[in-house]
């Protein structure tokens, strides 16, 4: 009895994994949309709300992700609310892709994620630049998407497989 | 062509509108409140500027908590790198070291006979009381290149004041919190401050780049600036007092012309000097 209890509570940390990686990728110094290398960034809340959002809807709720969006921006410091509308805009487009597909493939969701994140970025950088008034980096931008995009393939496999070996949700893929 | 246009609006409906399973709001309602929260504070509403203020405060503390075990393992890293170097180091610093100390005495009698000359002419400033300030964090993002400290308006901290780290300027307060305050660094792309390039004396503007490098700007044409310049305040506009280092003229640095590489390392920043600079007869 005590057994099955404690193997309940593991899984129930485990199932807010996602929540934790998301605040915990917000929240810390480190991010990996701004390493200190040259041309090698990418922005790993974007992946993994896209792919939450795509797979497993209920492990990231919307007011969750609103949340995160408010801390990302008072950590970055962007104009407060900006954030959280760029990560709701990704749900959306997210939740949108999970009603009209009726066979999943990696391949075609990654072109979606792909689209979805240059409407985006465009998005920021216009509300930043024109709106606020704050200089960006095009250039930068550009390799964020790119590498953000390429690195979907590898996330999107890597929560597939936590998915189905940690928490047995076989219809993560 | 009309059932396909029907099927776009109700996926869109759907994945908009529909609460999913285990959500509380909808997604529709959640993104008008972003833009609420975005327009709202672009206004500078009272209300959002109150709960912008509280969200600061727990957001830098819980940063720094979470922060916590990665810091640990850089700084255990840095500690293991420095010893590995210490040997090599200390050769270059003692031969420094006989340099400086020739220098030092010569600079001893420049600096008094500086001070005597500019309280002559009315323009000696002072520094305000220090208030030395922990760094909580110091992410570094795309949009903004700034650190938070652990003092705020109850510690009598300002907009505008000047950061230091040591003798170096790092940058200047933009952002007064109750108990903490942000300090936009000098390496930051909006960041814009005037300079004097030594030993030619140039007047120019050192711009941030958004990178961990800053660039001269604004020169004259005619002016030539050499490799391995430095670059001191120059005081105009007050903000700054003159002749404060910021960093060194490296045009090897990435292969480009004017790149200035900053005498103190950002990213290592673990306290710093903050005040403001004040007229000599205000204090």
């Amino acid at each position: 009895m005590t057994e099955l209890r404690n193997k309940n509570f593991i899984k129930k940390i485990l199932s807010q994994v996602p929540l934790i990686l998301l605040f915990m990728s917000v929240l810390n110094n480190f991010d990996f949309n701004y390493l200190s290398t040259k041309h090698f960034s990418f922005n790993f809340s974007y992946i993994l709300i896209f792919y939450y959002s795509l797979k497993k809807s209920e492990s990231l709720g919307y007011i969750y992700i609103f949340i995160a969006g408010l801390f990302n921006d008072v950590v970055i410091g962007t104009p407060i609310g900006l954030s959280s509308l760029m990560y709701l805009l990704l749900c959306g487009a997210g939740a949108y892709l999970r009603n009209i597909t009726l066979r999943p493939s990696l391949v075609k969701d990654c072109i979606f994620f792909l689209i979805t994140i240059l409407i985006i970025n465009s998005l920021l950088f216009i509300i930043l630049n024109f709106i606020f008034g704050h200089q960006l980096e095009y250039f930068d931008q550009i390799i964020n998407i790119l590498y953000t995009f390429l690195l979907y393939f590898l996330f999107s496999n890597l929560f597939d497989f936590f998915e189905k070996n940690f928490l047995g949700r076989t219809n993560a893929g | 062509m009309e059932t396909s246009r029907d099927d776009f609006v109700i996926a869109i409906r759907s994945a908009f509108l529909k609460k999913g399973t285990q959500q509380r709001f909808s997604l529709l309602s959640l993104i008008l409140f972003s833009i609420i929260f975005l327009i709202l504070g672009s206004l500078n509403f009272k209300a959002i500027n109150y709960l912008k203020i509280i969200m600061n405060e727990v957001v830098y503390r819980s940063s720094f908590i979470v922060s916590g075990p990665e810091n640990f393992l850089k700084d255990n890293y840095r500690i293991v790198q420095n010893h590995i170097n210490l040997y090599e180091e200390n050769e270059i610093n003692k031969s420094e070291l006989k340099v400086l100390r020739s220098k030092d005495l010569l600079n001893e009698f420049i600096v008094s006979e500086n001070k005597k000359l500019k309280n002559i002419v009315d323009d000696y400033l002072v520094e305000s009381d220090t208030i030395f300030a922990k760094v909580l964090s110091d992410k570094g993002s795309p949009f903004l290149k700034s650190i938070i400290v652990n003092k705020g308006s109850k510690h009598k901290i300002n907009l505008g004041m000047v950061a230091m780290d040591g003798e170096y300027l790092i940058g200047k307060v933009v952002q007064v919190n109750y108990l903490s305050s942000r300090v936009l660094l000098l390496s930051d792309l909006n960041s814009k401050i005037p300079v004097t390039v030594e030993p030619n004396g140039t007047q120019s503007i050192l711009s941030g780049t958004g990178k961990d490098h800053g660039v001269i700007q604004y020169y004259k044409k005619n002016d030539i600036i050499e490799d391995q310049s430095i670059i001191y305040t120059s005081g105009t506009g007050g903000l700054f007092k003159a002749g404060i280092p910021v960093g060194i003229l490296n045009s090897n640095y990435l292969n480009e012309q004017n790149k200035v590489e900053f005498f103190s390392d950002y990213s290592q920043l673990k306290f710093v000097k903050i005040f403001s600079y004040i007229n000599n007869e205000v204090k």
